[in-house]
């Protein structure tokens, strides 16, 4: 899958990774590469353990075994090339901070200790913010924003981080049709700049129309690889069992996606 | 106004000239400015009294003036400093505070300490370790609640009420010093905080530790504010006054017992009474609302109940050692139990033995003061359980862990080894493989694991005669063959069924569990057998290592 | 005024610049203690530097303040290291480790004194140390002036956390905000958070000694809470909570020596006085913040419910006459269909009669001209909201009303037009009576 020789260490591989709590397993043997350049929705049915992996990757939980590697290293060696969104409900909103202020954080790395925040890095910010459709909000206290605005923040920060994988838990929950639109155009732009995205979604019917390479997680790994071959029924149903209205919306979506090509 | 008036006003309390000596005791200094700050007892009272002398009322057993740090320290914290005095002994308790180093006792006074032979050790024993019981019992639910801390609150907010409930009834010719006066005070305000708090928490974007903070600190200053006031009052003489509330463990009487003992057993009776309600309160109260029971009310019985146990404890203990007996006892607790009904008796009986045990020691060592005893007592059962609590300690779950990692290591090198096995193309391959073993290397590109993990693995199977090493090859022994072929074949079985069952799946995997038999439905199991047996493993192996077609392991024995 | 005239510079204003000097020193940290959640850390530290003093008492067997400052210090950031072992490898949520911590390490300070105490001979006045009244008292010389000892400590100790919380302004903020984020782009969490401690422990220790407790905990808190509540922003609140730490100071020692006096007695307190102030001072942001007030939330809401049972009033009216222009329009048949109490309804009543959207004619209310049209205008609203939701959303008819009674409140004109548009100008509603048609009123009205 490697194509371009610039990146042609894998942005993110896990290898046998498997995680417990207590007795329980909740990773098993999970095994996969992520093409670079690719937006790649992680799916699967609840306590599947998709957020367990996500902390697994960003080494806030420690494996039971198995080994992680972000651009050929482990990820405490890389971690500036990664960015994380975090899901919404992981933050105090009532901080006093805008959301300028909030996006402005993703530019710390690269302003350094103890310099103050110059006009160029808010420059950046809304312009970043300007790119995700509410720069006009930039002054707003962040708990005045709407769930789809505080989204749009986490995102913009994001993209001023400048990384090259980002890992996003749940970008698109509870977020209006709008955002979700202004979400999913923001990833692939980012694709196209040769970016990698890790999402984790939970909408079926939208998996072939966002994402290029999916990963059916269902406390281990029962398909990886480019939505076309991966994300079929038969696999949907080993990852979701037999509930059938599901397949079908999602065959439908499948079917509305191969006539919209 | 005159020159004397401006001396009066910014330099009230001064009675002497200190300061020419002052500097070199600055260091002492600050320990006493310390202890009485922050015991909530302000300094003063010490010096207000003219002599230097704190009243205790009643007999006093102590001789306060004469220590001189004694005295200094009001009486608060004098609660917590003094020793149990044994036995009224005028002669013992003179030395309780002077001894240079610590006395052991002899024989004659442990027993008598440990029989309870002697009225004063008795009372003050039975005082602490029911106090310590009721507190801790209360304590549990607050705990759990996530308001341990409601208790600092709550008894730092008492102050304003003792005091202007001295003032007012003071100023209407009643006998400030009354004990009911200066509790009811004391009650009022200390309610009147906590409700501050829920206020706080509940209507303004202020966070609970913020709200607490905050009313603690502006509750107690006011406090001290007022308390600067009662003491010029002319028929104030208050000094001592917060001997009442605030710590006399060293002299408590029958009364006190009384109160103490009744306060005690009303919280014991209320706990266990509501226990149902106040579990659900504390585990959600949402759905307690939905449920039709009054959260409002129930919460404030609850608070209801902190106020009394405070409010005594501290007329009995002390402040700190307060907060301490509602919160350690019940900390410790949690390690030992998962189940809520268990935690509030075990968080009794650790409170309960630590009011004992506490009070004894500060009775048979003369130089250690009950209170703190107390609280170091609940410290060490505190350190004890976090770190070897059956259900939470950090040993146990330490050990939990290694445990777990240990068998998942054994489980992937015996199925990496079988698989090897399994893989191995022709007929002389594999009996060469079985013979002489498998090269490390094979087994090292089988998964991602480190070679010195993988080698420790290989020398924990050997031990358990599962595996036999020999320079560079590994090979199963007879057992491990057989543990090897049940633990791929359960494997096998489990990722079906993740597969098959998918949407219960998560709730149901158990693999540490020690057969699949033990969880699973034999028809799932049959059923799933028959697929296993049809198409092979549905899962696609990793992308790190090659493809390989897995056939059916052969069921134990066959 | 009997201030003023016993004003000595010379000693209130010493006590003064010591207040101003602790409390300017300890807001600064308090914000971030308050944005953190830890503001009980500051209580916690306050109480359990004791052994602290202690040991460094038994090891130095010296009064110097030197080691006593240090050893209060290292055992303030042990209470903190200590809290964050207990909470995060025993799984005890943050207040209760903390308060296990700090009332353990006081006991032990207490048992630790009490061997002490044999070798400390101190009389009574030495305790006065830590009174704020007497800063002035006990001096330093420094290039040739006398400035008191505390107000020294206190100025460099401000110095140093006002350098800190400049410094490390961005730092402090992102590690609050989001410590993972502050981790992953290589500002430590972990770090800042122990930079943070080593400075409450070292500002705790400083203003506990020249000021005593009370003040250092409750100008940990109270203050940047305040400014919390008026602020949106990081800066400004730091900014707001120093400004309002200073007035709480100058004007608790002004209340410490006056508010006594109109009862009579001679001053009190001035640190006790200084957290009353600030109290006080959190008061009233509390009731009276202009946008997270209590009393302007809640003056907000009964504006709006007013607002809307004015709305319901008028509507009412109209339906009422829509279906019998004789029908029974009395003020109290009125109010016990709208299920209004009787304060509201004469209120609204008053009101729109102000407003002249109704007038009384033989005790029953009729609809003006303009009121008509407001009338008209909601009962619009409301049948378009319906027949929109019924054909759009699928909502059963009988369900519907509800919803489009909290609609119609909040749909002006051109809404309306694009509601009119969707239900592709339909006349009647889902229960059959007529939509009012839109008409533009002369009438000399605004539709608020």
């Amino acid at each position: 899958m490697s194509s371009d020789p610039a990146a042609a260490t894998l942005p993110l591989s896990v290898h046998d990774l498997t995680v417990a709590y207590d007795r329980k397993p909740v990773l098993w043997d999970v095994g996969f590469d992520v093409p670079p350049g690719s937006l790649v929705g992680v799916v699967g049915p609840n306590g599947a353990g998709k957020s367990t992996l996500l902390q697994a990757v960003m080494d806030l939980l420690s494996p039971a075994s198995g080994r992680i590697e972000v651009f050929g290293a482990p990820y405490r060696k890389m971690r500036h090339r990664v960015g994380y969104v975090p899901q919404r409900e992981s933050v105090d909103w009532d901080f006093p901070v805008d959301a300028l202020d909030v996006v402005t954080m993703g530019l710390y790395r690269r302003i350094g200790w103890c310099l103050p925040v110059r006009q160029k890095h808010r420059d950046l910010a809304i312009e970043a913010l300007d790119r995700v459709g509410i720069a006009d909000l930039a002054r707003r206290q962040i708990s005045q924003l709407s769930g789809g605005q505080q989204q749009r923040t986490f995102l913009a920060r994001a993209l001023v981080q400048d990384a090259d994988l980002y890992l996003m838990d749940e970008p698109f929950a509870a977020v209006d049709a709008a955002t979700e639109r202004a979400i999913i155009d923001i990833l692939r732009e980012m694709k196209n700049r040769n970016k990698t995205s890790v999402v984790i979604h939970h909408d079926l019917q939208s998996v072939p129309e966002y994402f290029d390479y999916v990963v059916l997680l269902n406390m281990r790994i029962v398909a990886h690889g480019p939505v076309a071959e991966t994300f079929t029924p038969e696999n949907l149903q080993k990852t979701y069992g037999g509930r059938l209205t599901l397949l079908d919306e999602v065959a439908e979506a499948m079917r509305r996606r191969e006539r919209s090509l | 106004m005159s020159g004397d008036d401006r001396t009066l006003r910014t330099q009230p309390r001064v009675q002497r000239e200190p300061f020419s000596a002052s500097r070199r005791l600055r260091g002492a200094a600050l320990i006493l400015v310390l202890c009485c700050n922050l015991s909530t007892s302000p300094c003063v009272f010490a010096h207000y009294s003219p002599s230097g002398r704190v009243g205790l009322s009643g007999p006093e057993r102590v001789s306060w003036s004469a220590r001189p740090i004694a005295a200094l320290l009001s009486p608060a914290l004098a609660g917590e400093l003094l020793t149990v005095d044994t036995a009224g002994d005028p002669s013992r308790s003179d030395r309780s505070l002077a001894g240079r180093s610590l006395d052991w006792p002899t024989w004659r006074q442990l027993r008598r300490v440990l029989l309870l032979q002697d009225y004063n050790t008795r009372v003050v024993v039975l005082g602490t370790t029911l106090l310590g019981c009721a507190a801790a019992m209360v304590g549990s639910f607050t705990l759990l609640r996530k308001r341990a801390l409601m208790g600092d609150a709550l008894s730092h907010a008492t102050l304003p009420g003792i005091a202007l409930a001295f003032i007012l009834a003071t100023l209407y010719g009643g006998d400030g010093k009354a004990l009911p006066v200066l509790l009811v005070g004391a009650t009022i305000s200390g309610l009147l905080g906590v409700a501050t708090i829920l206020v706080l928490r509940s209507l303004t974007r202020l966070k609970e530790d913020t709200a607490i903070g905050a009313v603690l600190s502006v509750y107690f200053g006011a406090g001290v504010a007022l308390l600067s006031i009662v003491q010029q009052m002319r028929e104030g003489n208050a000094a001592g006054l917060e001997s009442f509330i605030y710590g006399k463990t060293a002299s408590m009487g029958r009364a006190d017992i009384r109160l103490i003992a009744t306060a005690a057993a009303a919280c014991i009776a209320g706990c266990v009474l509501l226990f149902k309600e106040l579990k659900l309160l504390c585990f959600d109260d949402a759905f307690a609302g939905s449920r039709g029971f009054p959260v409002r009310r129930l919460d404030i019985t609850l608070m209801a109940l902190v106020v009394i146990v405070t409010i005594v404890g501290l007329q009995a203990v002390g402040l700190i050692l307060m907060i301490a007996l509602l919160i350690i006892p019940a900390a410790a607790a949690r390690f030992w139990t998962e189940r809520l009904g268990r935690m509030f008796l075990i968080s009794g009986a650790l409170g309960a033995a630590s009011g004992w045990l506490g009070a004894s020691v500060s009775a048979v060592f003369s130089k250690l003061p009950s209170g703190a005893m107390i609280v170091l007592v609940c410290t060490a059962m505190f350190a004890f359980s976090m770190a070897f609590g059956s259900a939470r300690g950090v040993a146990v779950r330490a050990f939990k862990r290694r445990r777990l990692n240990r068998s998942i290591d054994r489980q992937h090198l015996l199925r990496g080894l079988y698989e090897l096995l399994e893989e191995s193309s022709t007929a002389d391959d594999a009996n060469a493989q079985r013979h002489e073993g498998v090269r490390l290397e094979a087994l090292l590109r089988k998964r991602s694991w480190s070679r010195p993990r993988l080698l420790r693995q290989i020398r924990r199977c050997q031990d358990d005669l599962l595996v036999q090493a020999r320079g560079n090859r590994v090979r199963l022994t007879r057992r491990g063959v057989i543990e090897a072929r049940r633990l791929t074949r359960q494997h096998r079985l489990w990722e079906l069924f993740l597969i098959h069952y998918a949407d219960v799946a998560p709730s149901h995997v158990d693999r540490d569990a020690d057969a699949i038999e033990h969880v699973l439905e034999p028809e799932i199991i049959e059923e799933l057998e028959a697929i296993l047996s049809r198409s092979g493993p549905a899962l696609p192996a990793s992308p790190h290592r090659l493809d390989q077609p897995d056939p059916v392991p052969p069921a134990e024995g066959s | 005024m009997h201030l003023w005239q016993h004003w000595s510079w010379q000693i209130d204003g010493w006590i003064i610049a010591a207040g101003v000097l602790c409390a300017v020193a300890s807001s600064l940290l308090g914000n971030f203690l308050v944005l953190r959640r830890m503001s009980m850390l500051g209580d916690a530290i306050t109480h359990a530097i004791l052994p602290g003093l202690a040991v460094a008492f038994f090891i130095s067997s010296s009064r110097s303040s030197v080691p006593m400052f240090l050893g209060a210090v290292i055992v303030g950031v042990l209470t903190a290291l200590f809290t964050e072992w207990v909470r995060r490898f025993g799984h005890v949520d943050e207040g209760a480790s903390m308060g296990v911590v700090f009332t353990s390490l006081f006991a032990l300070g207490l048992v630790l004194i009490v061997q002490a105490a044999d070798n400390v001979d101190l009389d009574a006045g030495c305790v006065l140390y830590g009174a704020i009244e007497l800063t002035w008292l006990d001096t330093v010389s420094v290039a040739g002036a006398e400035i008191p000892r505390a107000v020294l400590v206190l100025g460099v100790v401000t110095v140093i956390n006002a350098l800190f919380v400049t410094l490390f302004f961005k730092e402090l903020k992102l590690s609050s905000f989001d410590p993972s984020l502050a981790t992953t782009t290589g500002f430590s969490a972990g770090l800042l958070h122990y930079l943070l401690m080593v400075l409450v422990a070292v500002t705790a220790v400083a203003s506990f000694e020249s000021v005593g407790s009370i003040l250092v905990v409750a100008m940990f808190i109270v203050p940047p809470a305040t400014a919390y509540m008026l602020a949106d922003r990081l800066a400004p609140m730091i900014w707001i909570s120093v400004f309002l730490a200073t007035v709480a100071a100058v004007s608790g020692h002004v209340l410490a020596i006056e508010v006594p006096r109109w009862f009579g007695y001679r001053s009190t307190t001035t640190a006790g006085m200084m957290a009353v102030a600030a109290g006080a001072l959190l008061a009233l942001a509390i009731l009276f913040s202009p946008r997270h007030g209590v009393l302007v939330k809640f003056l907000r809401r009964r504006r709006l419910a007013w607002k809307i049972l004015a709305d319901d009033t008028v509507a009412l009216l109209y339906r009422l006459q829509e279906r019998d222009p004789e029908a029974a329009t009395d003020p109290n048949t009125l109010r016990g269909l709208l299920l209004a109490d009787q304060f509201s309804f004469r209120l609204v009543l008053a009101w729109l009669r102000r407003r002249h959207y109704i007038q009384r004619h033989d005790g029953q209310l009729r609809l003006t001209r303009p009121g008509r049209h407001i009338a008209r205008q909601l009962v619009r609203s409301h049948r378009l909201w319906e027949q929109y939701l019924t054909s759009f959303a699928n909502i059963d008819a009988a369900r519907v009303h509800d919803k489009a009674e909290r609609l119609e409140h909040f749909t002006d004109r051109s809404l309306r037009d694009e509601l009119d548009a969707a239900t592709e100008g339909a006349e009647q509603d889902p229960h059959g009576s007529p939509i009012p048609v839109e008409r533009s009123e002369p009438g000399n009205h605004s539709d608020s």
